[in-house]
């Protein structure tokens, strides 16, 4: 038995049959090719899974396709916008926040959620937010030191956004930069720390 | 040595923007049209006969379209490798899939194929086998009793091998001692864990009879051979490709039986095969780490010098040899003497047989085991002759002036100063000033602990000699395309450690190009002539060298051929600033591109030139590298709970010259991380009957982003001579150093209790039960 579903993923629409036990991460990653979001346990203890849910970071193993007809999802896939990377990314990217990459769509995604509740964040406070995402390799320095790099450059954003009058932001999207202010001074090529 | 306008800095990684936005390629994210879809059915006893095996209700379920069992395949297929790794070693014979008799729970005994994973996993519950169960091996010291049950009775006893090494006169060594202590250290079985579960897939063109496998490797050309062995075919019609990675350790530094499986009935089905392993299989059947039982005995003198080190070891290997199982605890025998100068050392070691998962390599493989044992062994004569951990330290240092020093195992390290690196990562830790504030906490009833731990290891594996089978070299080739852009062809497989940056920093300092201009290429046999892989932290120091040098052929040829176009002698041309000029007329000069353009052309090469800008090196190096540094770790332990909190970590290693401090900080974090996890959560617990008790990530405590502390960095530079990169190694460094510290913390924070040592993990239970118990002690006979 097979059963229809439509869901927003990225912004995209997308309609399917599939069988009433297909996990959500299967059917993003087998029907949808989005295979951005990884699969670590399938058990909802590692958060490689981690997508946003209507707003809201999920972990796609422990959520069936059927139970997300109708929604809207954001995969790691929907985070940069024009080959650009958000602020999240870019965090990440700077302070090396990631080794092999495995858990970091995951990790990306809920740091967005936490970002949207708190837009500053204490060490302890990343640390107890990503408490359900595993990473292997890092240890986590690195990813608190991401996370806070991408509130830093979110608040600015903010900021500037303030001061040009601009129309109301949508609700439950990360904010994204504009381009401009993201520009490295020599691409790949941070200054040299001593 | 390149010029350093990007090797030495923190460059940001080429991987990143690709594993950021969703991009990589990860085996499983390869859909391969009409891909079928394997899961194999394990075993649910530790130890058990296999009497009869009935798959006719699984075959008749739709979309189910091939079963293979052992019976049928063991003629077919060849059995998985082990090294020969010591002269005494029983081998046993590891089917792909069993064969009558299964020895571990999880073992596989069945493949299923069917349309798509789910039908798969379906099949799998329609299997019937009837298992006769046998009794149980666990406890690898009763295993060598006589009275054990044996899981080879061919051999009739669990032992698997031997291994002795004795060097000096260790009896008089302990007969001339003032003191002698003793312990005995466990260290216990844990799982690698690697974030990315193992993943095959391939796919066979009948046509041009080739096999191309995806696999979840750090040895893609390694498997390439093994894959060529197990199917019996030629290694030249396999392509082998580990793109992205999730993460190993050590854990994918092997052949499984799947890597025999899946392209087997690629070929027998003609059309796409993947596996993907669940994280159930892959705590259960992915290999084990450590699980060595060490008996130490260090003899002193009441100055606290050492004179004699002995150690008896016993190694639960499991039940098979996976390719590396014997070879691993011989590492932790040449460097058991650690950092110290010692008159005599003997090391005497059983590997045993039991109903578990093979152990193997896991980040630190061996060496983590032996810096553990000595340096519990130093705190353990500390203790006994009340002298500060780190003085006694001091004195049995080896000192600098006398490197190359020849250990007591045979082997020769280079170079160090270990003294200089605990001296700084005290001063960084601030020890006095902790000391004191701990006798303050003390009186206030306050559990805190300082620990440290000062290691040397083995690293940039390594000289062919050290090899059973030789090999130890690594493979790299740099091609400048017609465009100018530079590709670089690297044959070790980095999985996270960020090699593609790394080797393009070193490449784009020798050829004075832009890094962006620098791609590098590994984890595809096709594209890369040869290579050994990414283990043993060798990427960098062997790999790197390979791509150093095969950099420097190539320049070379460009400096012949830009002199040639200038119409003068090479010697008198330099690079500068993106031109090859003239050492004495700086306005007659040549460029990058025009060289380039020469040498595709083909039209003005000097007499016997061939044309083209590429070369491939091997780079065999003629010694280990020899790392080494301080750890210190502070915890408090909370008295209600028996939690630990690690509030300071310092580390101060030493791993040469640094390509990437950014990277290199990251390597360390990470070990450290793993280090810290062993020593306070992680445990491979298997019950009475051999069931996996810590099976999934619930049971199984990989330390969460809440567990850890913030960490401490520096680092010491004494160069090796070992690579013309002067790179030592830092992959496990972390993993090492930190082990041995975090227990000592703790042991030191209990002292008040009268404790000494501690097995690991310790987790809060333990620690609660040993405070309800000696609670009337509290307060009393601090050590210090
Ligand atoms: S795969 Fe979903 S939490 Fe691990
Ligand atoms: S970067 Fe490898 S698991 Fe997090």
């Amino acid at each position: 038995m097979k059963l229809p579903i439509t869901v927003t993923v990225n912004g995209t629409p997308h309609s399917s049959e599939v069988e009433p036990r297909l996990l959500l991460v299967h059917f993003l990653r087998d029907v949808l090719e989005l295979t951005g979001t990884h699969v670590g346990c399938e058990t909802g203890l590692c958060g490689a899974c981690t997508v946003h849910l209507d707003g809201e970071a999920v972990k796609s193993c422990m959520v069936l396709a059927v139970q997300a007809n109708g929604s809207k999802i954001t995969t790691v896939e929907g985070l940069a916008s024009d080959g650009e990377l958000d602020e999240v990314q870019r965090g990440f990217w700077e302070e090396h926040g990631l080794q092999c990459g495995y858990c970091t769509p995951g990790i990306l995604l809920a740091a967005h959620d936490l970002l949207l509740r708190s837009p500053d964040p204490s060490d302890a406070e990343v640390r107890g937010a990503l408490s359900g995402n595993l990473c292997r390799c890092t240890g986590y320095q690195t990813i608190v030191a991401a996370v806070r790099n991408a509130a830093r450059k979110m608040r600015q954003k903010t900021r500037h956004m303030k001061e040009v009058p601009m129309p109301a932001a949508r609700p439950q999207k990360p904010p994204r930069a504009k381009k401009a202010a993201r520009k490295p001074s020599a691409p790949g090529v941070a200054e040299v720390v001593p | 040595m390149p010029p350093a306008k990007y090797t030495g800095r923190k460059v940001l990684r080429k991987e990143d923007p690709r594993l950021l936005t969703g991009k990589g390629q990860f085996v499983d994210d390869m859909h391969l049209p009409n891909t079928a879809h394997m899961a194999l059915l394990r075993s649910p006893h530790a130890h058990a006969i296999i009497r009869t095996l009935d798959a006719s209700r699984a075959r008749a379920l739709d979309g189910v379209l091939e079963i293979l069992t052992g019976p049928e395949i063991r003629d077919k297929l060849n059995m998985l490798p082990s090294a020969a790794a010591l002269p005494d070693l029983r081998i046993p014979d590891h089917y792909v899939l069993a064969v009558n008799r299964v020895r571990y729970s999880g073992e596989p005994v069945a493949a299923v194929v069917a349309e798509t994973p789910y039908i798969a996993r379906d099949a799998l519950d329609l299997i019937d086998v009837d298992y006769v169960p046998l009794p149980v091996v666990l406890d690898p010291e009763k295993a060598l009793e006589k009275d054990s049950p044996v899981i080879y009775e061919e051999w009739k006893s669990n032992l698997a091998g031997t291994m002795q090494l004795v060097s000096g006169d260790i009896e008089a060594a302990f007969r001339k001692a003032d003191r002698v202590v003793k312990g005995r250290l466990l260290n216990q079985r844990v799982i690698p864990v690697a974030m990315e579960p193992r993943a095959v897939q391939a796919s066979y063109q009948p046509g041009e009879k080739m096999l191309t496998v995806w696999s979840t490797t750090q040895i893609p050309h390694t498997l390439r051979s093994e894959i060529a062995r197990l199917l019996k075919i030629a290694d030249n019609r396999i392509r082998v490709l580990a793109l992205d990675v999730g993460g190993a350790f050590g854990s994918k530094l092997n052949v499984y039986p799947e890597e025999g499986l899946v392209p087997y009935l690629a070929m027998r089905l003609e059309r796409p095969v993947k596996w993907v392993e669940t994280r159930r299989e892959n705590m259960l059947a992915t290999i084990h780490g450590r699980d060595q039982i060490n008996y130490v005995e260090l003899a002193l003198t009441n100055d606290g010098r050492i004179l004699g080190l002995r150690v008896r070891v016993i190694v639960d290997v499991g039940a098979y040899l996976q390719m590396l199982t014997a070879l691993i605890p011989t590492l932790t025998a040449i460097m058991s003497p650690g950092c110290y100068k010692m008159l005599a050392f003997s090391f005497e070691m059983k590997e045993v047989f039991t109903n578990k998962m093979a152990t193997d390599a896991y980040r630190g493989a061996g060496r983590p085991e032996a810096t553990f044992l000595v340096e519990r062994a130093m705190d353990l004569a500390a203790a006994e002759l009340k002298m500060d951990p780190a003085e006694i330290r001091r004195r049995n240092f080896i000192k600098p002036a006398s490197f190359p020093y020849t250990t007591r195992t045979g082997l020769i390290y280079d170079s160090g100063n270990y003294d200089k690196a605990l001296k700084k990562a005290l001063d960084l830790a601030g020890y006095t000033q902790l000391r004191r504030k701990q006798a303050q906490l003390r009186k206030q009833g306050k559990i805190m602990g300082i620990g440290l731990a000062t290691y040397v290891e083995i690293c940039a594996m390594g000289p062919a000699r050290a090899f059973a089978a030789g090999g130890g070299w690594e493979s790299a080739a740099v091609r400048v395309e017609p465009s100018g852009k530079v590709t670089v062809l690297s044959g070790a497989s980095p999985h996270g450690q960020g090699e593609e940056t790394t080797f393009a920093q070193i490449t784009a300092d020798e050829l004075s190009v832009p890094f962006d201009d620098v791609a590098v290429i590994h984890g595809d046999t096709q594209a890369v002539p040869h290579g050994i892989g990414t283990f043993g932290s060798r990427t960098t120091a062997v790999g790197g060298t390979a791509v150093y040098m095969s950099a420097q052929k190539v320049k070379k040829k460009m400096t012949e051929l830009a002199a040639h176009l200038l119409e003068i002698n090479p010697k008198n041309v330099v690079w500068r600033d993106g031109k090859i000029v003239a050492k004495t007329n700086p306005k007659k000069f040549t460029t990058f591109q025009e060289v380039v353009r020469a040498a595709y052309s083909a039209k003005n090469l000097p007499p016997g030139m061939e044309p083209g800008l590429d070369a491939t090196s091997y780079f065999s190096p003629q010694n280990f590298t020899f790392p080494f540094g301080t750890h210190i770790c502070v915890v408090e332990i909370d008295p209600e709970t028996g939690e630990v909190a690690i509030v300071k970590y310092v580390a101060v290693d030493d791993c040469g010259r640094v390509i990437n401090p950014m990277m290199v900080e990251g390597q360390v974090h990470g070990g450290i991380a793993q280090g810290i996890g062993q020593a306070l959560y992680e445990e491979a617990v298997y019950n009475e009957d051999g069931q996996l008790l810590t099976g999934e990530l619930m049971d199984y405590v990989v330390p969460k982003a809440d567990q850890l502390p913030t960490y401490i960095l520096d680092r010491t530079e004494t160069p090796t001579t070992v690579n013309p990169l002067g790179v030592k190694g830092v992959g496990e460094a972390g993993t090492i150093g930190s082990t041995p510290a975090v227990v000592s913390a703790v042991v030191d924070a209990l002292a008040p209790y009268g404790v000494r040592n501690l097995d690991m993990p310790l987790k809060p239970e333990k620690i609660w039960r040993i405070l309800r118990a000696k609670t009337s002690h509290r307060g009393t006979g601090t050590q210090r």
